[in-house]
């Protein structure tokens, strides 16, 4: 037996010796191996007479356990000190910059054409569109301008070279064109809006040659100017986000329209900013109005049958109330450094479950 | 159009306030823009009294004054020849602001004599030319009062913004109407009283138009007055003119001036010894020309309705008289026109020509016909009243237009469009009040005023009504709801647009909103040139600026010299992007929406090192960025390599479907940068939304089920020798062919040329993912994929496996 117990000695001695993986594997074969120490022992276990073996099988089986622990035991600790000299040496600088990920903005005329769309699909409009280089007849004969009245100069229109037949193109003063082209080609019940581009030949501190606008039409056998009035209203509540926005509708004179009016909203004015639904001013944001039986008739619709209503507003300046930007040229200069101020982030998508803006 | 408050209470008697009018006015639709009041200007001025003066003791057109006023009594030095004892005076302290001279008061030493304040003429304190001495307020002004209640200054000028449909209201007396309909007093506007003549008229009038063209000016009327004497207007007609902006300048002009303020009625003077023959209106010739009043000389056509004598054209009827014919202070018989002008005619002429006159702002916008002989009478009055005479009997030539407009009216109207309930009484009350006349028929006939050539249909009746009840009272209506939750609302294009934007915008581009128009020369450089921009109608006419003057056939232009802008300022490492339309022609189907980005890529270096500047393949990245959110189906996309003319031919492709031509992208050309003074290299892209497929409207929302393996997948890697000229993506789909099932990914990811591979050639090394799908493969089934793969790239290119 002493046999035994002076092996074993050894054998966790030269474990316990070993400072490597290969040091440590060379005793496993020395002692565990086909040909080891202890391997050897086990095989004097068939020729041993019964009672030797009921002696010495769980001996050696003792042996073989506790040297094969040993073994695992330094191996498992060994790797713990490599791993350890390894994370050692690879430390770095964590507060090293990454490299830049560019962030790019989404235009506020864009994002509030969306908001703009958010709200109105709600109240049950869809989205039509149309050309921005249009003929007269739908920029102003269908839409009751008469030939040569000075209501059309109230549009100081692009115009582009005439053609052999003399009719010369223009670009859209307004998005209403749009409205003629819905209409003649689609029975009612209609409930559009009309984001689009619009085009005046006019250049100061408030006008750009270009400019947006989003029209809306109405167009069933019983909508009336009340329903302009509530559809308009709970437009400026859900756009400028105020509840209390006060609105007023004045009349006024559109070609297109009768009756017509203007909707002015209540502001007050604090250092730069504008409050919505406070003070005592008012400022003009819309005009509107019953669409005008001549435009009705042009439209091949019976005004005594039909009848409906029709808006249009200024949608950069509505973004320029709305978010405080000053400068209506600003929004086509494209300046990286205003795009980056005033855009929006992409993940932003105005809808009315979050909140139209953050 | 600017009125005072007294000019207004000459049509209105009313005790409403400032403030109640003004707000009526924006009420009934008369939108005022400013309220001026004079008085506010003259805060600071107050009545003194001169207690005593004497000369200044240094200077000897100087004097040193008492002067009692609301601070007490104040020593002022003072150098107007009229400054003596007694007399009440304008007094303005130290602090207090002197607009004509443009001087806030200090306290003065003038001479060695202290002086608090000023003493200050109409001049200084911009009420008047007078300037020979100071102001000398009547002597019962007590001192301290606001100067202003002394110089007849108390009155405010009211603006507002005439719109084309209400003519009557380019007149005051038409404003005055619209208020007492709203219930603001009554109106007491005074009918003209007609001027018998004292002898005929000798001066000759005539209207000479074919029957065709004889709507032009259908009616003149005109008289002689004999022996008028002309100079300055009296007071009331100066201060009135003065105070809306305009400047007096002798009577009979100013008389002119009133009438068309006062009753929206312009008329002409002339000087009758300076007629020659008979003065009459009719078209004008081509060549004719005539000296106008104001100093310019412009040319008539057939299409002008002219005034002329046996000598030519005096003037343009409706528009603007001539310079000779014109009153003077010598003026001693003149001959009043009052007649009516075509409006439309008036407009194109006043359009052609240019003039803007208050004449023709009122003509081309209709006056009243009715008014055209009481008109004549009320200005008859006037001369005589200002510049004595006799007036002849008036003349007519033609006859005065009728006017005549019905309207079938049911009063229910007013619901129908509107909404609010208002009596049938009070719409007839309204109407009557506006000058209406109702005949309650039914449906009620309703006669409209000859000023009101606006209204012909039943709508206007409702906003006639409706304005002066007031759209405070109109109801607040919900549209109808169609459906519980609304379905989506965009069409196909619309959210192809919105995903592309917010793609781009998430990929690191940044938004521009950049004009539709462009410059020529840069717009020809991004299509097939200048003559084709011409060809397809896309230079305008009247552009806002020289560079503004093209439709652009593509947004690049427009991002790159953005990119250069930015530049300029120090910003040279940026990636721009729009989503908006470009023009292939003027007709409605040659309008696309692109979405288009361009980057100029300096970027900062990075401590990692590495290669950061943009080149084609981020730009192919962007394109492709943009195609995937727009809904392209990505797995048939092509690339070739025949982008347009303004790409660099070696750098630049073509994303298609077959024939169809979803974008380009590449370096722009050297020479299109050069052309367009901007510093390179820039990469671009643009994608044709439009020629996007639409996707077919799924019947079910299911997706199909996931056909994921339990097998592991193996990877291969395979290096061919193809000849240079191969493109990557043909080796690529030819590896993908060979095996469409079990191939599921294939990686390009080495390219060599040089030592190892012949002239001409390059090794292009790809692995090959394999999954396999029923069971595990065995070698030889391996090895069958391999030489599939092998033999499927020689097919299609030629190439050979690598030894």
């Amino acid at each position: 037996m002493s046999d035994i117990e002076n092996l074993e000695r050894d054998l966790i001695a030269k474990v316990d010796a070993a400072d490597d993986e290969a040091a440590v594997e060379a005793v496993r074969v020395a002692a565990l191996g086909k040909k080891g120490a202890v391997s050897e022992r086990m095989k004097t276990l068939g020729k041993m007479s019964p009672e030797e073996r009921k002696e010495m099988g769980p001996a050696l089986n003792g042996l073989k356990t506790r040297v094969a622990a040993a073994i695992e035991a330094k191996k498992a600790a060994l790797e713990e000190i490599a791993l350890e000299a390894r994370l050692a040496s690879e430390k770095v600088d964590v507060t090293l910059p990454i490299k830049p990920v560019s962030n790019g903005k989404i235009h506020p005329v864009s994002q509030v054409f969306e908001e703009m769309i958010a709200i109105f699909s709600a109240m049950g409009f869809d989205v039509a569109e149309g050309p921005d280089i249009e003929d007269d007849f739908h920029n102003f004969t269908a839409l009751n301008f008469p030939a040569d009245h000075p209501a059309r100069e109230m549009h100081d229109t692009f115009f582009f070279e005439p053609k052999e037949d003399d009719s010369r193109m223009l670009l859209r003063t307004h998005t209403s064109p749009v409205q003629i082209r819905t209409m003649m080609t689609q029975k009612p019940p209609i409930r559009i809006i009309i984001p689009g581009r619009t085009f005046r030949c006019d250049s100061d501190q408030t006008h750009t040659p270009m400019f947006h606008q989003v029209e809306g039409l109405v167009i069933d056998k019983q909508t009336h100017m009340g329903h302009l009035k509530g559809t308009l209203e709970a437009f400026a509540k859900a756009f400028f986000e105020v509840d209390n926005v006060k609105t007023r509708f004045r009349p006024h004179f559109f070609p297109f329209t009768e009756p017509s009016a203007e909707m002015d909203i209540g502001y007050e004015r604090v250092g730069n900013e504008i409050r919505m639904g406070e003070g005592e001013k008012w400022m003009e944001i819309l005009g509107c109005g019953m669409v005008h039986a001549n435009v009705l008739k042009h439209c091949g619709l019976d005004p005594d049958e039909y009848q409906g209503f029709a808006f249009g507003m200024g949608v950069d300046r509505l973004a320029m109330l709305k978010y405080g930007i000053p400068d209506l040229r600003d929004f086509f200069a494209a300046d990286a450094r205003w795009l980056e101020h005033y855009g929006f982030d992409p993940l932003d998508q105005p809808n009315l479950a979050t909140g139209l803006s953050r | 159009m600017k009125f005072t408050l007294s000019w207004l209470k000459e049509h209105l008697e009313t005790d409403a306030s400032l403030e109640q009018i003004v707000e009526t006015m924006v009420e009934v639709g008369l939108e005022v823009e400013e309220v001026e009041n004079p008085k506010e200007r003259l805060v600071a001025f107050t009545i003194g009294e001169v207690l005593h003066a004497e000369k200044h003791p240094d200077a000897d057109k100087l004097r040193v004054c008492k002067v009692a006023t609301k601070d007490g009594e104040k020593q002022i030095v003072c150098g107007a020849p009229n400054a003596r004892a007694g007399i009440k005076i304008a007094y303005a302290p130290v602090g207090a602001y002197v607009p004509g001279i443009d001087v806030t008061l200090s306290k003065a030493k003038i001479r060695g004599v202290e002086s608090f304040g000023m003493m200050c003429s109409a001049r200084e304190m911009e009420m008047g030319d007078d300037h020979d001495g100071i102001l000398e307020a009547p002597t019962d002004a007590k001192v301290g009062d606001p100067i202003a209640d002394w110089l007849g200054a108390n009155d405010p000028v009211i603006d507002f913004e005439v719109t084309p449909n209400r003519p009557d209201t380019n007149g005051v007396n038409g404003v005055a109407r619209d208020l007492a309909a709203a219930g603001l007093g009554k109106l007491i506007t005074p009918t003209p009283n007609p001027t018998k003549g004292d002898f005929a008229c000798a001066q000759k009038i005539g209207l000479h138009f074919d029957d065709d063209t004889k709507n032009a000016c259908p009616a003149f009327a005109g008289r002689l007055i004999n022996g008028v004497k002309n100079g300055p207007s009296p007071q009331w007609l100066q201060d009135k003119l003065r105070a809306i902006g305009l400047r007096p300048i002798n009577a009979l002009v100013d008389i002119t001036n009133y009438m068309s303020y006062d009753r929206a009625r312009p008329l002409h003077v002339y000087d009758a010894d300076k007629l020659k023959g008979e003065i009459h209106a009719r078209l004008g010739k081509t060549g004719e020309t005539y000296l106008a009043l104001d100093g310019k000389e412009y040319e008539a056509d057939e299409t002008m309705t002219v005034i002329a004598d046996d000598n030519g054209v005096l003037g343009f009827g409706g528009i603007m008289g001539g310079e000779v014919t014109g009153c003077t202070e010598e003026t001693q018989n003149v001959f009043i026109e009052c007649a009516y002008f075509d409006p439309l005619r008036t407009a194109k002429t006043g359009r052609k020509t240019g003039i803007a006159s208050d004449a023709r702002y009122r003509f081309e916008r209709g006056v009243d016909p009715d008014f055209v002989l009481p008109g004549l009478e009320l200005a008859t009055q006037l001369v005589l009243d200002c510049c004595g005479g006799s007036a002849s009997e008036v003349e007519l030539a033609g006859e005065i237009p009728t006017f005549e407009e019905t309207v079938l009216f049911p009063p229910t109207e007013v619901n129908r469009l509107t909404g609010m309930n208002v009596s049938p009484e009070r719409c007839e009350e309204i109407l009557t009040a506006l000058g209406f006349t109702v005949r309650k028929s039914d449906p009620w006939q309703v006669d409209v005023p000859p000023w009101r050539p606006d209204v012909g249909g039943k709508a206007d009746l409702v906003e006639e009504i409706t304005r002066i009840v007031g759209f405070d009272n109109l109801p607040t209506a919900t549209l109808p709801q169609n459906r519980a939750v609304e379905p989506s609302k965009l069409t196909a294009a619309q959210e192809r647009r919105m995903r592309a934007r917010r793609a781009l915008a998430a990929h690191g581009l940044s938004e521009a909103v950049t004009w539709s128009f462009t410059d020529e020369r840069h717009a020809a450089l991004f299509c097939d040139g200048p003559n084709w921009l011409k060809a397809k109608g896309l230079i305008l006419a009247n552009p806002i600026a020289s560079d503004l003057s093209a439709m652009r056939p593509s947004i690049l232009p427009n991002l790159i010299a953005a990119l250069q802008r930015n530049a300029d300022r120090g910003r040279d490492n940026l990636a721009l992007f729009e989503v908006a339309p470009i023009y292939q022609g003027d007709q409605p189907t040659e309008q696309a929406t692109a979405a288009t980005g361009v980057r100029l890529s300096h970027p900062p270096r990075h401590w990692q090192g590495g290669e950061n500047t943009a080149d084609v393949f981020v730009a192919k990245a962007d394109a492709m960025v943009a195609l995937a959110a727009a809904g392209t189906p990505m797995q048939s996309l092509q690339t070739t390599s025949d982008a347009p003319a303004w790409f660099h031919p070696g750098r630049s492709g073509v994303l298609r479907l077959g024939p169809n031509v979803l974008g380009h992208f590449g370096e722009i050309h050297p020479r299109v940068l050069k052309a367009m003074d901007v510093d390179g290299p820039v990469m671009g892209f643009e994608i044709f939304l439009d020629n996007i497929p639409s996707g077919k409207k799924k019947a079910t929302k299911t997706r199909p089920a996931l056909n994921a393996s339990e097998l592991l997948p193996l990877s291969r890697d395979f290096a061919f020798v193809v000849s240079e000229d191969v493109a990557g993506e043909a080796l690529v789909k030819a590896v993908k062919g060979a095996e469409k099932k079990m191939i599921a990914d294939v990686s390009l990811f080495d390219i060599y040329q040089g030592k190892g591979v012949p002239e001409g050639k390059k090794s292009v090394a790809i692995e090959v993912l394999i999954q396999p799908r029923d069971k595990t493969l065995t070698d030889d089934e391996i090895e069958a994929i391999s030489k599939r793969i092998v033999a499927q790239v020689e097919k299609a290119t030629g190439g050979v496996l690598r030894a």
